[in-house]
């Protein structure tokens, strides 16, 4: 094992060995809105004909963990590592920005799919959606979580006190999920809303995820792959550049 | 090639009343293979920034440093294989064991199966019964010699220690010290800042003394420990100090000290003290110490002789090392 595959390790290893709090407990909350949304909304919400809104509620579910989660992971750790001064053992070590890269968003996918297949399997038991598509569960799933990843490692980086870290939790990333049309299909929103939610790439990963449990959404999965795959990229080429200059882990 | 090579290296943090502020200003040094190299100087005086800038931890503004000829910037890879850095700041991963720790700052430096340098190392620094145990159950202490095993898990040949035995018991003082020179005797170059004087004194072969970030003296310890005064003359005063003394006094509560080249000058404050008919208490002479020295240098322009810092002399006791072996044979001495 060497370079980045210890750094990726590592970072496994440290959600793992807490990972009543950092799996354990994700699936619960979302098994918790399941049975409140799913009990109260079933018969007010109209989703799609033929799917039953417990059902409709699964793949969103699951890709909301998956998000949260693969943010959580790196952004927490880098920001701790500093809090903590241990950034300083890494920072020690010959690992390039890439090395650094790979490590710190693999690991976060580990984790977004870990806390993910386990909402996934408690849920699916009250819901029971297809498997459509099971190829574009896989790849929605994966960008997505890579996707989250690399914000939380660009967000990692940028906070310097925990309050900075929750800030960009609480005001970017779950806005952006919760509007995203994991508990409704954006068709139900009025016309200047739907507009507004095409602006949100998070839309775009659950609706194409949600392509592969029932085969209908709400734009062309293909659409959805091009969106996601480019913000993935745009994402990941601005974390890999402030790994390159070491943007305020290296003074 | 020399192990270690600073040029002209300058660092400015930009200060937020515009006025910046320099951490280094322009310092030049070469450390030899195989030296025990001290770093000196009061707090603030950049030797942090000046390690910072040799690991790769802070940039400079100016300037290049070299680790066996590999640049910390362009070639910081191979520059960073070279180095083991023990930081000054007492940290540690809370998540890992010991062992789990060095193994995976093994793995950051591509060296696998590490297991039996780690036992070594385990064992040297006295962690042997700890290896299993949580980063957060041990004590400073302990931590602190996990720093230095982490810093040694690459068997990097330059080795630096910033302040490792600041707050650390005389136990471990000895025990870190025996190992380092050990490493040292097998040709790892160390670079050591401290604050305890008497321990650059015993181990470094030699010494650069810097404040404000501008080097102000480089020299053989030896060498330095000559052009002191060779003695002091100390003794306890209650009543005043006589204005002759004024300027050439250390004065440390009762206890006044004051640097002498020779008998006669020895007399000489001797007879002052009779003339001002001083009361002084257990008055005694005793030879300079490098604490005389770094006062010396810390307070008047000892600067002038920086220009002779170019490398130093090779090995002149025939040994490949450039420290003198008899100071790092002396590690026994360090006292707290």
């Amino acid at each position: 094992m060497t370079g980045w595959q210890t750094l990726f390790y590592k970072e496994v290893l440290r959600f793992w060995k807490v990972s009543f709090q950092t799996v354990a407990a994700p699936v619960l909350t979302a098994v918790m809105y399941m049975l409140i949304f799913g009990h109260v909304l079933r018969d007010h919400v109209k989703v799609y004909d033929t799917i039953s809104y417990t059902a409709f509620l699964v793949p969103g579910l699951v890709m909301m963990s998956v998000l949260q989660n693969a943010f959580a992971n790196s952004a927490s750790s880098l920001v701790q590592s500093k809090i903590m001064g241990n950034l300083v053992f890494i920072l020690l070590t010959p690992l390039s920005h890439w090395s650094w890269f790979l490590a710190y968003v693999g690991s976060s996918v580990a984790r977004g799919l870990a806390v993910g297949l386990g909402v996934f399997l408690v849920t699916a038991w009250f819901g029971r959606p297809g498997l459509v598509a099971p190829l574009w569960i896989i790849v929605f799933a994966l960008e997505g979580a890579a996707m989250l990843g690399t914000l939380g490692l660009i967000a990692g980086l940028w906070a310097e006190k925990f309050d900075q870290m929750a800030a960009f939790q609480n005001f970017v990333i779950m806005p952006m999920t919760f509007l995203s049309g994991v508990f409704y299909s954006i068709h139900s929103l009025p016309v200047f809303w739907q507009g507004v939610s095409h602006l949100n790439p998070f839309f775009y990963m659950i609706d194409g995820f949600r392509y592969g449990f029932f085969g209908v959404s709400d734009v062309s999965p293909w659409l959805s792959l091009a969106i996601v795959s480019s913000a993935l990229l745009a994402v990941s080429a601005i974390a890999v550049h402030l790994l390159r200059i070491g943007y305020k882990i290296r003074t | 090639m020399p192990a270690i090579s600073f040029q002209s290296v300058s660092k400015l943090y930009p200060s937020v009343r515009g006025a910046a502020l320099k951490a280094l200003d322009g310092v030049s040094f070469d450390i030899e293979e195989g030296e025990f190299f001290g770093l000196l100087g009061p707090n603030g005086a950049g030797k942090t920034t000046l390690i910072s800038v040799l690991a790769g931890l802070t940039r400079a503004s100016s300037g290049r440093v070299a680790v066996r000829g590999h640049d910390v910037q362009r070639d910081y890879a191979q520059a960073r294989r070279q180095l083991g850095v023990v930081p000054q700041e007492l940290v540690f991963d809370p998540f890992f064991s010991v062992r789990e720790t060095l193994r995976i700052q093994s793995g950051y430096f591509g060296v696998k199966n590490n297991d039996a340098w780690i036992d070594e190392l385990l064992q040297s620094l006295g962690l042997a019964d700890k290896a299993t145990a949580n980063m957060r159950q041990l004590s400073g202490g302990m931590k602190r010699r996990v720093l230095v095993a982490q810093a040694l898990v690459h068997k990097p040949p330059v080795i630096v220690l910033d302040e490792p035995t600041a707050g650390v018991d005389v136990e471990l003082r000895q025990t870190l010290w025996q190992f380092i020179a050990r490493l040292n005797k097998q040709g790892h170059t160390v670079l050591l800042t401290t604050h305890y004087l008497e321990e650059a004194e015993a181990l470094c072969g030699r010494i650069a003394m810097l404040k404000a970030g501008r080097m102000m003296a480089l020299e053989r310890t030896s060498e330095l420990l000559k052009a002191a005064s060779s003695n002091v003359l100390r003794f306890k005063l209650d009543t005043a100090l006589p204005a002759q003394f004024e300027g050439k006094a250390r004065v440390t509560g009762r206890i006044v000290q004051l640097p002498a080249h020779d008998a006669h000058e020895i007399e000489r404050y001797l007879a002052i003290i009779r003339e001002a008919g001083l009361r002084v208490e257990d008055v005694e002479v005793r030879k300079a110490d490098l604490e005389d020295v770094f006062l010396d240098v810390m307070s008047a322009g000892y600067a002038g002789r920086t220009d002779a810092i170019a490398a130093p002399p090779p090995g002149d006791d025939g040994t490949a090392h450039g420290a003198d072996p008899r100071e790092a044979d002396s590690i026994e001495a360090p006292t707290a």
